[in-house]
């Protein structure tokens, strides 16, 4: 049976420190996270939780889904000396491989998700700000919201989705990867090129995804090398025995509202789907590698895939399948697991998107990414007669992800959005009210001078005694609202919560 | 595919309302075409101006 979805978006940012000879990623990332921290806490706006730090406790990222961890695996490091931050909101804000990355609270729907995703690029633009005030006037620090460099390098923008333990894992493989690699085809950022081994720009102009280049692997451990398309990191974050959390590795960072609401509401209903077993048909690719790269590569969405079964269906065609079954999924069992009424409007919006990405694909330039950038493109070559390896193709490709407002491409595309910039605002600083990223927020926001470190499972307090003390938070679904606000509002004092709080456990 | 199929018949009243907005739809297609050239006069102004330089120097570390 399904358990709700909770589920989150953790983003990896490029980064470029101009006006300086030899610039270090990791010492502009942790310049950039400093900075934003230090603004925050003079100008007592609220995000930050001064003085609390992340807690390692239980990180375990070498953990394997499947139960054991073949011996060429390299299991991602744990780097517990750079800037890592809690936000009052419930997010995460550090520096990982290189890269800001910042990890939204946990959320019950696709809206909310979308909304912390705003919300933090809100934080990397304030952070930007932040910087430049503390640079010499000839340095700046910018940040890009996409997944590749154009030569080979990839940073990811991983979504995590809670799931029931009872699952078989095999079978969630079969049906995710059917998901996963034709729902490109509204998740895709774009990119002008390719950077998969022996391609070129002559061969790929334009992919539909920033991503597909990079996974050489159907399942597997890695997220920074051979990366699979079903990755089995073992981290619930929450009672091991009960939950896993599926860590979605393949999508792009998306500036489309639309595009990131899209990609993580079908891909919980889906889960919800496997979960409740409901789904009759497998869409197994004969190779799903090779599937990503087609799909990727086919702007056209006509290309047939080939199945193991030595038929063939286009990623249009599985894609018109999932919605199908979401329907009478939604019919049968209802959509309370996956967001409730918000988990309708993904269903509406999933077929009006497939309708025009099968009628009129262009249309779509104010929803999607990919479509938005492939039609600047397009008119940005016809305009200036501009060959497929023209730099100003690629930087066009680039600057649509820049965050800074006066540069951004994507800022300037006309996006439809979902929420307004004045939500985003009251997000930057508040968690989400119906999940265990509340208690946590609320206890950031008013106790962090009693707080040393917080992670997703749980906060460690100093009440000022002999030793500190941690409160587990293990269900991600415990900690909403209507759970705790009687208790927050009881409690004068972090020791007063303590207190309450173990006399009830 | 059959589920295809009954998708669409499922909504019947979206695909009439768009065929009754036809007549309009060379006027839009103009309007969509304005648009478009004011968009790109405002990518050319905002564009870095020197493309191989900043190509070339849009280096990131590969992360996960």
């Amino acid at each position: 049976m399904t358990v709700p979805k909770i589920c989150g978006i953790e983003t990896e940012y490029g980064i470029i420190h101009n006006g300086v000879e030899d610039s270090n990623p990791v010492v502009a990332s942790s310049l950039l996270i400093n900075s934003y921290l230090v603004e925050m806490a003079r100008s007592g706006e609220g995000g930050p939780a001064v003085g609390v730090s992340w807690d390692f406790e239980d990180e375990m990222p070498g953990n394997d889904i499947r139960g054991i961890t073949p011996l060429d695996s390299l299991a991602p490091e744990v780097e517990t000396h750079l800037v890592n931050s809690v936000l009052t909101n419930g997010s995460r804000y550090y520096v990982d491989h290189a890269h800001p990355e910042l990890s939204t609270p946990e959320c019950s729907n696709a809206l909310d998700v979308t909304l912390y995703d705003k919300a933090a690029e809100l934080i990397l633009i304030r952070s930007m700000e932040a910087a430049a005030n503390v640079l010499p006037p000839e340095q700046e620090l910018v940040v890009y919201k996409n997944n590749s460099d154009g030569k080979g390098n990839s940073y990811g923008c991983h979504e995590n989705y809670l799931m029931s333990r009872d699952t078989p894992f095999a079978q969630i493989v079969t049906h995710t990867t059917a998901h996963l690699v034709t729902r490109q085809i509204f998740t895709g950022s774009g990119k002008v090129g390719s950077e998969a081994p022996a391609m070129s720009t002559g061969d790929v102009p334009f992919q539909i995804t920033q991503r597909a280049d990079f996974f050489e692997e159907e399942v597997g451990l890695e997220t920074t090398l051979r990366r699979p398309i079903i990755n089995t990191r073992d981290e619930p974050h929450a009672d091991a025995l009960r939950y896993r959390r599926l860590h979605v590795i393949t999508g792009d960072a998306n500036m489309s509202e639309i595009a990131t609401f899209l990609k993580v509401g079908s891909t919980a209903i889906v889960l919800a789907m496997i979960e409740d077993d409901v789904l009759p048909r497998e869409h197994r690719f004969a190779s799903p590698v090779q599937a990503m790269r087609q799909v990727s590569y086919d702007v056209s969405l006509t290309q047939p895939l080939e199945l193991a079964d030595g038929t063939t269906a286009t990623a249009l065609e599985i894609q018109w399948d999932l919605l199908d079954q979401a329907r009478k999924y939604a019919n049968s069992h209802g959509l309370d697991s996956v967001g409730g009424e918000i988990a309708e409007t993904v269903i509406e919006r999933w077929e009006q998107v497939l309708t025009l990405l099968e009628s009129e694909p262009m249309s779509l330039a104010d929803q999607l990414d990919w479509i938005a950038k492939y039609q600047l493109l397009q008119g940005l070559s016809q305009r200036h007669g501009l060959s497929p390896t023209d730099a100003r193709l690629r930087t066009l490709d680039i600057q649509y992800h820049d965050l800074r407002p006066h540069k951004s491409v994507a800022a300037r595309v006309g996006l439809q959005t979902l929420l307004t910039t004045e939500q985003a605002k009251v997000a930057i600083a508040n968690p989400p009210s119906d999940t265990r990223a509340y208690f946590r927020g609320q206890c950031l926001k008013r106790w962090s001078s009693n707080i040393v470190s917080a992670n997703w499972d749980s906060l460690v307090f100093d009440l000022g005694e002999d030793c500190l003390r941690r409160m587990p938070l293990a269900d991600p679904n415990q900690g909403a609202a209507s759970h705790v606000d009687d208790l927050l509002a009881g409690c004068e004092s972090a020791t007063e919560l303590l207190q309450r709080f173990s006399k009830s456990n | 595919m059959s589920e295809r199929e009954q998708i669409k018949k499922s909504t019947p009243q979206r695909r009439e309302a768009e065929i009754e907005q036809s007549p309009s739809n060379t006027e839009q297609g103009e309007e969509l075409k304005a648009e478009l050239t004011d968009l790109l006069d405002e990518i050319d102004e905002v564009l870095e101006s020197n493309a191989e330089d900043f190509v070339k120097s849009y280096i990131q570390k590969g992360g996960q």
